[in-house]
């Protein structure tokens, strides 16, 4: 029987090696949504908790790697869901890209300020697509909804974002 | 400015204040904590919620008019 089937099965050693082989891609996924990688540690295990109990309903001769993605992804939004808004992002993680001496820790406090003011399904995906520049439709697959309500979503948060900082004293030009 | 600038700038701006995550490396095997969640028993439900079913089920057994009122208020 193969891997993905004894997985569906219940087959408690067959999921830990799809565990073994995917626990790392799903963390690196996590982390760049919540941004702690102590937070995406554990819910990297919560993920693959609701994984083994939703193995009866995986299609064995589907994708794992992109359902277990899909699920990594909701437990991460529900995560920013559960928050508190006001939570203050980390300044940076290890392997954060490096930044603008131009640009006062002030302007990216009262940035990042405004980012975790947004609502947890529009910074999910301005986390993804504008941060982290991944593509539309990976986000879209992860998320569960079409290309163009990624798009949307994603000119939405642009949109609140600049309302945002405008109210918050930082000038950023209205189209 | 067009839009597509503009979400340009807002982009830029925002990618200094929130650095993006290029290397995050999984320090540790997290399998041992998965046991530990496997191992785990199920979340009971309390008492008060299995009373609270009962009690709503008893009152629309006894006073089946309640229903479209709950209905309506769902």
């Amino acid at each position: 029987m193969e891997l993905l089937e004894r997985f569906a099965a219940g087959d408690l050693e067959a999921f830990e090696v799809l565990f073994r082989q995917h626990q790392k891609e799903l963390y690196a996924w996590i982390v760049r949504i919540v941004r702690d990688s102590g937070i995406a540690e554990d819910l990297t295990v919560e993920a693959f908790w609701r994984i083994y109990r939703a193995r009866a309903r995986f299609e064995p001769a589907g994708n794992f790697r992109a359902w277990a993605r899909r699920i990594a992804t909701n437990v991460a939004f529900d995560h920013l869901r559960r928050a508190p808004r006001e939570t203050e992002l980390p300044e940076d993680l290890p392997g954060a890209a490096g930044r603008d001496p131009a640009v006062s820790s002030e302007t990216r406090r009262l940035i990042r300020q405004a980012f975790c003011e947004l609502p947890a399904k529009y910074r999910l995906v301005a986390t993804l697509a504008l941060i982290e520049e991944e593509p539309y439709n990976i986000i879209a697959e992860a998320v569960g909804i079409s290309t163009a309500l990624v798009k949307i979503r994603v000119f939405r948060a642009v949109r609140m974002l600049r309302k945002k900082l405008n109210s918050l004293g930082l000038e950023v030009a209205a189209k | 400015m067009s839009n597509e600038e503009n979400h340009k700038e807002i982009k830029q701006l925002l990618r200094q204040a929130v650095s993006p995550v290029k290397n995050a490396e999984l320090q540790r095997d997290l399998w041992p904590q998965m046991l530990r969640r496997l191992d785990q028993q199920p979340l009971s439900v309390p008492w008060f919620d299995w009373a609270l079913a009962a009690i709503l089920g008893a009152v629309l057994f006894f006073f089946p008019g309640t229903i479209p009122a709950l209905l309506y208020h769902l």
